[in-house]
């Protein structure tokens, strides 16, 4: 296929040593007008400095809510390849692991239905495959379906849970992250697919404390493994360590609440002060391993900023144990969904709600007790609850 | 309350929000139960067979609502 539209502005964007969104663009525009003419609408975009793509309507597979965002251009006369350019996101299996024969099959079937270019993986984790028309998108999703696949989450509901690799290949996973991750989406198939919330809901599953997926910063709640319990400490190892690196400099000073020690021979950790960041054991990973209770730390609360600020999720349960049927788990979810169904605005985030009708307030009203991890900064604690009935005492 | 019935319940709520206000999947469940004295769970079953069968649809604009298909 012909080039059909100039792009200086997008040529620049191919200079330099990393790899360019717009050498793929152009690689996919040999064999797809889609493709083509998406060249052209971005490079008009750049140029004017002004979007002309529409999003939302009405647009989907029937019976789901969720997992295709609509997408039009404003100008389909100039480019009617990208009149409709839809995204179809799907499922990812937990911890990403594919065949290549699986993903070379979803590959083609997108060449036939859509414009051949996708995202993998988009920042929620699920497979994206960018651009499609409206009359396609009922034979992929019947051609997917059948091959075992289903559309991920969008819109207000909960979003497709992803992970990191957990103990699959990471020994230092505290929780079945993959495992927990499947639970919770064959769990959540309603919440996925018919969007029922005031905006959307996402989980992450991080094996520890190193939180590889950043799921403290991404995830309305983030599920981080963690121990009870001393940390295992082989003497030995650590005089190996103590030839190959400053311990003193590197592990003592840098512990964020001061509880380790180390006198040149043998090294102390003052459990009962630990805060279990995982950097000690991170650096000195033969000398070092989490305790023998594992469980996981539940946190709540963090978002992008779209309609307002960014935010970090915060302690809410210090620690749990994850383990099948999860049923404490589920119990906890459902009367937080609750609470925000209850309390939350139209595109309110959960932590949203939480800044804005206080974190004590969130703790009585799902049945939490305050805890000292949940102190998320001064004055931020949750330990100050006055009631009516208190003033008047 | 027959399923039918409850069916037909959405469909007229949704039918007199149209134009005026949309209405989010848990705005349904909570007006039906409420007016109606039925069980959550049954207006959300209700509601899915209504999406299944494409009687009502699912849109998004800056958030997920319930609609009639256009014509």
């Amino acid at each position: 296929m012909s080039k059909k539209h100039d792009t200086p502005l997008l040529d620049e964007l191919e200079k330099g040593p990393f790899p360019s969104f717009v050498t793929e663009m152009k690689m996919a525009a040999k064999h797809s007008d889609m493709s083509n003419d998406l060249l052209g609408h971005t490079e008009l975009c750049y140029k004017e400095r002004v979007t002309h793509w529409k999003h939302g309507g009405i647009v989907g597979v029937r019976g789901y809510g969720g997992g295709v965002i609509g997408r039009y251009s404003d100008i389909p006369d100039k480019f009617p390849g990208v009149a409709h350019f839809h995204t179809v996101r799907v499922n990812c299996p937990s911890g990403f692991y594919y065949t290549s024969a699986a993903l070379k099959e979803m590959c083609d079937l997108w060449d036939q239905y859509g414009s051949g270019m996708t995202n993998v993986h988009g920042s929620t984790g699920d497979l994206v495959f960018l651009g499609t028309k409206t009359e396609h998108l009922e034979p992929f999703f019947a051609e997917i379906s059948s091959r075992g696949w289903d559309l991920g989450g969008s819109g207000s509901a909960l979003r497709t849970p992803s992970c990191c690799l957990g103990k699959s290949r990471c020994e230092w996973a505290n929780i079945d992250t993959m495992a927990i991750t499947n639970d919770i989406t064959q769990h959540y198939q309603d919440e996925m697919h018919r969007p029922a919330f005031p905006y959307k809901f996402k989980f992450k599953i991080a094996g520890c404390p190193v939180d590889c997926i950043a799921s403290i910063a991404r995830a309305d709640m983030s599920i981080i493994g963690t121990w009870k319990g001393p940390i295992r400490i082989n003497q030995d190892e650590v005089q190996n360590y103590a030839k190959k690196m400053n311990i003193q400099a590197e592990i003592i000073d840098m512990c964020p609440t001061g509880c380790m020690a180390f006198d040149g021979k043998s090294m102390k950790i003052d459990n009962a002060n630990c805060n279990r960041c995982m950097h000690c054991i991170a650096k000195m990973t033969k000398a070092l391993r989490p305790g023998t209770e594992q469980g996981a730390t539940l946190l709540l609360g963090s978002k992008a900023p779209i309609v307002t600020g960014a935010l970090m999720s915060w302690v809410i349960v210090p620690f749990i144990k994850m383990e099948p049927p999860y049923e404490e788990f589920y119990d906890l979810i459902d009367k937080i969904w609750e609470w925000w169904d209850e309390h939350g605005k139209n595109r309110e985030r959960i932590g949203e709600l939480i800044e804005r009708l206080s974190f004590p307030r969130f703790l009585k009203d799902v049945g939490l007790d305050p805890h000292p991890a949940m102190v998320k900064e001064p004055r931020r604690d949750p330990f100050f609850f006055w009631d009516e009935s208190d003033i008047e005492k | 309350m027959e399923k039918e019935e409850v069916k037909k319940i959405i469909y007229e709520l949704v039918e007199a929000s149209t134009g005026k206000k949309k209405l989010k999947q848990s705005d349904i469940l909570k007006k039906v139960s409420a007016d109606h004295g039925i069980e959550k769970d049954e207006v959300k079953a209700a509601l899915r067979d209504l999406v299944d069968a494409g009687t009502l649809i699912f849109t998004y604009f800056g958030g997920s609502f319930i609609e009639i298909p256009p014509k």
